[in-house]
């Protein structure tokens, strides 16, 4: 009997609108397995852990667990069979305390009607213990860090003797240290005969934790098999259903190339001091770090966003002050915050009107009408720049792949001109095919002569996409390291140590 | 203690002490217990009101149209009481009422909880509908001469009594209903799974709905919770009033929901105390009927009122983003 499969999914279809999300998909899970299901953003992952939880019907198929058929399943059904989802946005009340969000569910599955403030705590204390963690139970929860709102998640889903626990994307807002604990967790959790169906499009994670991998693409499964017989470029494969070549990056300019940005000794309170470095004309910069070492108000700093209070910037040769994001601007400073890569588009729009969004005011007249024919002309340029595969402009943006999103909001950010482009976190939550888009991209760019800092805690990102790699810790940089002269593990360990 | 500041009951109380202050300052006559009844008096219908709106947008959504609700049950079932010959019993009145009110509020549901539509245009448009349909169908007569039981109901009193100055003090029995209102609904969103599944819903309706709470259930609690109150509300109103006027009632709403959202129920969803609101309508209130004692003409209410909405929703706003700023 301990080898009939916890759940078995077979043959489960779903389509949205006439269009396939899920196609004959069959997926299962064994006692105190730890699967990982694998897949691009858009491959069906997320409709599949709906039907799991309930929150979503199948059109067809067959849900098992322990053995017994079920047609379809209601959330508190699932939730009492031990299937427990823990979404990607956690899923918590965020107007309600700790003790609440935790305790919520069990009132509804015990049927209560009344509330026990007392009961709810001793849960909810109970619930954190258990992954070792001391929490303050009345805090309303908008107002915990994102690591801690992941925890009360994770505790949350332990209730109800939890026997699969379904985490989708759980690594996505976490920093490699949290991403270890969070491991960690999974581990114990395994430890304990729980099940977890981790759901992810980080490769390294995969491989990390995971003992079977089961791939969907485009809402079917394209492989199923125990970890081991995958590797890196096997799974890439299979998720992008194409060979993804590692990026081309040109050669590091040499010393006749012109020194965009110098940096002599720059400080800011006690968030970064003595930091140095030059950029030149063509070169891509990694600055990577641990949440906290400083490596985005150094960004914010060149960006005039909380400027500098000691320390030299020169800019093309020539000594500048940076109090300002127009400023920074002025001097062809562009900056491209974390998640703007992969957010921030109106995706019904045009593409035209995605790129022209940010520089209307320059087409302005100064009656504030627009020029539209010189406007939509230098709209066409930035498209056409940056290879933007679309027959027109005026198709809406989501008409696009993933890394051609992508180029449409590089180039918005582009139209305004910069000759050093700052991205910070240019492909956190993006999947492996798209980020290999953002780093050709990336590439082209330094191709055409842009300095680029790319500001980053992936470790094979800035390995893969940067000429030269700065680390910073404690609010300084400790090392430079180039990229043929460096690897992943010694870097990691750089970083923490 | 900081938190204790930045809310919005706090601020509220505060100009509420600072606006009785300077009115006794100016008429000390304001300083009685007459002051009070009065304004207990006037509080009533707009305070069942209030809980009722609070409770919707506490829920995530927003209700106008109660006052139609209010206005279409009261008049309907004073039209019926009169028409059935039982005019002296009130009990009939409130049933009815109740009765229309939780239909006409379930109709809304229907709209909300089912068809899936935003509130805010299901309810403009019910507001609208329910009150043609009124003056269509039911009447458009006033009807000054309201039955016995309705009369005898505004004259009975929990508490009667004398002040040493030689003034009548009483409390109506109407001030029950009020009471009733905030007890019960206090008991509902703190105390009941019930509640706590409405305050959820109003933080993250996804979140609700993958926890296993019945969402469209809840709306239909809601709405039929505030359409029954709507309908006591109104039967309590006309019996006041002493008149039963089918254009009454409708044009409060805006009111109303000032008055919560000044006591620091967000027209986000998710938030919102019984104390805010009731604090809210203590404002609201006095303006409506003492702003006259400080000689500043009854116009002069919409402009201050106004004010004190951008004042008391707006600085706990700008507070927030001053500390996110200072914490970045």
């Amino acid at each position: 009997m301990t080898d009939l499969p916890l759940v078995k999914l077979s043959g489960i279809s779903k389509a949205f609108a006439g269009v396939h999300a899920l196609d004959d998909v069959s997926l299962s899970v064994g006692r105190g397995e730890i699967v990982c299901l694998a897949g691009e953003n858009g491959s069906g992952k997320s409709t599949l852990i709906k039907i799991l939880a309930g929150a979503q019907g199948a059109d067809s198929g067959t849900i098992e667990i322990d053995g017994q058929a079920r047609g379809s399943l209601h959330p508190i059904e699932a939730v009492r069979a031990g299937i427990q989802v823990i979404y990607q946005d956690f899923s918590l009340f965020p107007n309600l305390s700790v003790a609440e969000n935790i305790a919520f569910n069990d009132q509804l599955v015990h049927g209560r009607r009344l509330v026990d403030k007392r009961r709810n705590r001793r849960i909810a204390r109970e619930a954190l213990a258990r992954i070792g963690v001391d929490m303050d139970l009345d805090r309303v929860v908008e107002t915990l860090p994102v690591a801690d709102k992941q925890l009360v998640a994770i505790s949350r889903a332990l209730l109800h003797d939890a026997r699969l626990i379904v985490m989708d994307e759980p690594t996505t807002a976490l920093t490699e240290r949290e991403v270890r604990a969070l491991l960690q967790v999974i581990r114990k959790l395994q430890k304990d005969g729980v099940a977890v169906l981790f759901v992810s499009h980080k490769l390294k994670e995969i491989f990390a934790v995971c003992e079977k991998i089961v791939v969907l693409r485009n809402g079917r499964k394209v492989a199923d098999g125990p970890a081991r017989e995958f590797d890196l470029a096997s799974l890439t494969y299979h998720m992008t259903g194409r060979h993804v070549t590692a990026v081309e990056l040109p050669p590091a300019p040499g010393e006749g190339s012109a020194e965009l940005l110098r940096v002599e000794d720059l400080g800011r309170g006690s968030q970064f001091d003595g930091v140095s470095f030059s950029l030149r004309a063509g070169e891509v910069l990694g600055i990577t770090g641990l949440l906290g070492s400083g490596r985005t108000d150094l960004a914010k700093a060149l960006f005039g966003l909380a400027p500098a209070d000691r320390g030299r910037i020169v800019v093309g040769g020539r000594p500048v002050a940076i109090t300002s994001v127009k400023d920074a601007i002025g001097l062809g400073i562009g900056y491209v915050p974390e998640d703007r890569l992969t957010e921030g588009l109106f995706l019904p729009q045009a593409i035209g009107r995605n790129v022209a969004v940010g520089i209307l005011d320059r087409f302005a007249g100064r009656s504030g009408v627009v020029d539209r024919p010189r406007l939509s002309d230098a709209v066409e340029g930035w498209v056409r720049r940056l290879k933007v595969a679309t027959p027109s402009t005026a198709l809406p943006v989501q008409s696009l792949s993933g890394g051609n999103q992508q180029r449409v909001v590089l180039a918005r950010w582009l139209a305004i001109n910069p000759r050093i482009l700052i991205l910070n976190g240019p492909t956190v939550g993006v999947d492996v095919g798209s980020k290999a888009d953002i780093h050709a991209i990336i590439a082209d760019l330094a191709r055409e002569g842009l300095g680029v800092i790319v500001i980053s805690d992936d470790l094979p990102e800035v390995l893969a996409a940067c000429h030269r790699i700065l680390v910073m810790r404690e609010g300084r940089i400790i090392e430079e390291v180039g990229r043929d002269s460096a690897d992943e593990d010694t870097l990691a360990h750089r970083l923490a140590s | 203690m900081r938190s204790l500041f930045s809310r919005n009951e706090t601020l509220v109380a505060l100009i509420i002490v600072a606006f009785c202050v300077v009115t006794a300052i100016v008429e000390p006559r304001f300083l009685t217990i007459t002051t009070i009844t009065d304004l207990l008096r006037n509080g009533i219908v707009i305070g069942i009101f209030a809980i009722a709106a609070m409770l919707v947008l506490v829920s995530g959504g927003i209700d106008v149209s109660f006052t139609a609700i209010a206005a279409f049950s009261m008049y309907s079932a004073t039209k019926l009481m009169i028409a059935l010959g039982v005019g002296d019993q009130i009990i009939v009145a409130f049933l009815v009422a109740a009765a229309i009110g939780l239909t006409l509020g379930l109709i809304n549901a229907v709209f909300i909880g089912t068809l899936k539509l935003p509130t805010l245009i299901v309810t403009l448009g019910t507001l609208t509908a329910f009150r043609g349909f009124l003056l269509t169908f039911v009447g458009s007569q006033l009807i000054t001469n309201v039955p016995p039981g309705m009369r005898d109901f505004a004259r009975s009193m929990i508490f009667r009594g004398e002040t040493p100055g030689g003034s009548f003090v009483a409390v109506p029995t109407a001030t029950l209903f009020l009471v009733g209102a905030v007890v019960l609904t206090w008991f509902i969103l703190n105390r009941t799974v019930l509640g706590r599944s409405i305050v959820a819903m109003g933080g993250s309706r996804e979140s609700a709905a993958r926890v296993g709470i019945n969402v469209t259930a809840m709306q239909y609690f809601v709405y039929g919770y505030v359409g029954v109150l709507s309908g006591l509300a109104g039967i309590v109103h006309a019996s006041l009033a002493r008149v039963a006027n089918p254009f009454d009632l409708v044009g409060l709403e805006l009111q109303v929901i000032a008055a919560v959202v000044l006591g620091g129920a967000r027209l986000t969803g998710g938030h919102g105390t019984i104390t805010g609101t009731l604090l809210g309508v203590t404002l609201i209130v006095l303006i409506n009927n003492s702003l006259i004692m400080l000689g500043i003409p009854s116009t002069w209410q919409n402009v201050v009122i106004g004010f004190l909405i951008l004042l008391g929703t707006g600085m706990p706003a700008w507070q927030a983003r001053r500390r996110a700023a200072a914490s970045a």
